[in-house]
């Protein structure tokens, strides 16, 4: 089956969309095969029921350097599951051609080079991906799979951190494409009680040096981070505390606590 | 190599963003101390008054005489403090931090020896240490994780994943991450994201230094082979590094083989891994066909890890340096050997140099002269050992 509309395109909608209706765009985190295999695809669907309007679909990886215990037990036991980036592949194509949704990767540098950059940019493209985002991939490492991407439409966004100076922040935006997604905080993923304090003077330093949409990413956990980023970002992402909810709830009310969660979080982006 | 932090197609910085402009600062950090005298000489009276240094060349004629080769001459790291090549690595960084304003320190272990020399060279100069070490090897190697205790470390221990080094890297990384402000991340092998294998190397060419100076003196010639052992590869690549323009001089890396590289369980990077990236650099790693990395053996604790330094996968791809991989078997035998014919227990690791030199003989006869580096001492394996023997 051939996409007629890229995924890019799905993602700078998805943006638009959420600025014209003044409210901040809501990116859900999951890691692909947690708990199970089975429950992914109702996962991802019930993050789209409770608003999101972007998916990240976490590709499972063993040594998750940049992520807090919740991702490292989802990826571990993702993992256990037999979960492989083809699988990812195959779930973000499902969700893309039900949904229409902007669908994304999260995932590590090892597992997309073994698939290949070239095979992952054609496959990725074709199940109707936006791209990808790989943290421990800084912009200096980043040439052979940009490379790779590019012909095929795909993006590959990039990190910035409360710790990156203004003039590599000034060296690199001007590249940036889709959105800049921006880390909440020094440190792992993993829900936390209280935004960094100084979130606000960062995006503001972001912000001097992009025109595109920012996300706010990295421990942002309850309707109360979201509100507290209105005026500030124009978009949140949100992975631990997803996860978390699906860890705690019954397995069979999982899917529904995840929208309700979801819900809440989109909700709290509204004027 | 093509550019700074890179060996041909290896190296490099696979971070996270958040730590970009903390490796920046630690580039800029290491070439100033490089260049500054103070340092330097601060650093070189630390090696001789607490470390020991410079370290003898032991001539062993009954090991030699056993193997069937000409000579055997070891590099005598097990009896620098702490027992392993480990300090040298330890207090030059340590000191470096201390120059960088960083008050504290996070290491990682697999043995403990590099823990240990963290945690020694920390009390040293005042600087809290904290340790990160899987719980596998904590079991494995008690009495160093009391001496990290007695030095006034904190080992922190990690559950995740084979609970060995590589899950030790990801948690002291996790710590850096979230720390970077006022951490210095104090890594123990030529590993991880430049500048770490490039500083790891020049603190440890000390090694590679003293022996060419002391074969020199000694034997008139130089050797015409080398060996060391190889984990992430800081023994052996600061031992390599004075020999790398000596043409004549035959260069031997030796792997962890475990129970066989054929048997998959094994800590062989080079010999049977594949390029890929693991710990913010690309090298050789130990992983399966969708691109995880894979659970190691290796009856030594520090040679259990399942990536090695990129400059020896760029020694490998440029043929200057033979990797080989020896397995549990053949170090516990070697083992025996040096402790009966030299009064000299090794660590589990360099005995995988010392169960290399027969097959040096097989391969360029008996008039061979051989420089082995005997990177540590063989107290933290003895219950590995005695374990491994009742086994058998
Ligand atoms: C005595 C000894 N030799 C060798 C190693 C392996 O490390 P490397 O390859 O960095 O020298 C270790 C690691 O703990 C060690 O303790």
């Amino acid at each position: 089956m051939s996409v007629a509309v890229s995924g890019a395109l799905r993602l700078e909608r998805a943006f638009a969309r959420a600025r014209t209706e003044r409210r901040l765009a809501v990116a859900v985190y999951l890691t692909v095969g947690y708990p199970d295999r089975a429950s992914t695809g109702s996962l991802l669907r019930a993050a789209l029921d409770g608003g999101a309007d972007v998916l990240e679909l976490g590709v499972p990886f063993s040594d998750p350097l940049a992520d807090g215990t919740t991702v490292q037990r989802a990826s571990e036991a993702a993992l256990r599951n037999g979960v492989t980036l083809a699988d990812c592949l195959s779930e973000a194509a499902a969700v893309v051609r039900d949904r229409d949704a902007p669908v994304l990767f999260m995932g590590y540098t090892n597992p997309f080079m073994r698939y290949g950059f070239e095979r992952f940019a054609t496959d990725g493209a074709h199940a109707g991906t936006a791209g990808v985002i790989v943290p421990d991939m800084p912009a200096e490492e980043s040439s052979e799979l940009e490379s790779a991407l590019g012909p095929a439409g795909l993006l590959r966004i990039d990190l910035y951190a409360p710790t990156t100076p203004d003039e590599r922040l000034a060296k690199l935006l001007p590249n940036a494409h889709g959105f800049v997604y921006c880390v909440s905080l020094t440190g792992v993923t993993g829900a936390r009680r209280a935004l960094a304090s100084d979130v606000a003077e960062f995006v503001g330093r972001v912000r001097r040096h992009t025109a595109l949409p920012i996300v706010v990413g990295f421990g942002i956990s309850s309707p109360e981070h979201v509100a507290a980023l209105r005026g500030t970002a124009d978009g949140v992402a949100v992975g631990s505390a997803a996860i978390d909810v699906v860890t705690s709830a019954r397995p069979e009310r999982r899917a529904a606590e995840l929208r309700e969660f979801v819900a809440s979080l989109a909700v709290a982006g509204r004027p | 190599m093509s550019a700074p932090g890179r060996y041909g197609q290896f190296g490099g910085q696979f971070l996270p963003e958040t730590l970009m402009p903390a490796v920046a600062e630690l580039e800029a950090a290491f070439e100033a101390a490089r260049a500054d005298e103070a340092f330097q000489q601060e650093l070189d009276r630390l090696l001789h008054e607490w470390v020991g240094r410079p370290t003898p060349l032991t001539d062993s004629s009954r090991l030699a005489r056993l193997v069937g080769l000409r000579r055997v001459m070891l590099k005598r790291e097990d009896l620098t403090h702490t027992g392993a090549h480990k300090i040298n690595s330890a207090i030059g960084q340590a000191l470096l931090a201390r120059r960088m304003g960083k008050q504290r320190i996070v290491a990682e272990t697999g043995a403990g020896q590099h823990g240990v020399a963290s945690a020694a060279a920390c009390a040293l100069l005042g600087l809290e240490c904290v340790v990160y070490m899987g719980t596998e090897d904590m079991r494995r190697q008690e009495p160093n994780v009391f001496r990290m205790r007695l030095l006034g470390a904190e080992v922190r221990a990690v559950e995740a994943g084979s609970r060995t080094l590589k899950d030790a890297v990801n948690e002291a990384i996790r710590d850096w991450v979230t720390n970077v402000r006022t951490t210095y991340y104090l890594l123990g092998s030529a590993i991880g994201p430049h500048p770490y294998p490039a500083m790891v190397r020049e603190f440890q060419s000390i090694i590679g230094r003293e022996s060419r100076a002391q074969w020199l003196e000694r034997v008139g010639t130089l050797p015409s082979v080398v060996v060391a052992c190889v984990g992430g590869g800081s023994n052996a690549i600061g031992m390599f590094s004075a020999f790398l323009e000596d043409p004549g001089v035959r260069l031997r890396g030796v792997e962890a083989g475990g129970l066989g590289v054929e048997s998959g369980k094994h800590a062989a990077s080079i010999v049977g891994g594949r390029i890929g990236v693991l710990h913010g650099t690309r090298s050789y790693v130990l992983q399966d066909e969708h691109g995880q990395i894979r659970e190691t053996h290796s009856v030594s604790a520090g040679l259990d890890y399942p990536g090695v330094g990129p400059e020896h996968a760029f020694l490998h791809e440029t043929g200057r340096v033979e990797y080989v991989s020896r397995t549990d078997a053949e170090a516990l035998e070697a083992f025996g050997v040096l402790s009966r014919t030299e009064g000299i227990i090794p660590a589990l690791e360099p005995a995988h140099a010392i169960a290399d030199l027969a097959h040096i003989r097989l391969r360029y006869g008996a008039d061979t002269d051989v420089l082995v580096c005997l990177s540590g001492r063989g107290d933290k394996d003895l219950e590995t050992v005695m374990r491994a023997r009742e086994a058998m």
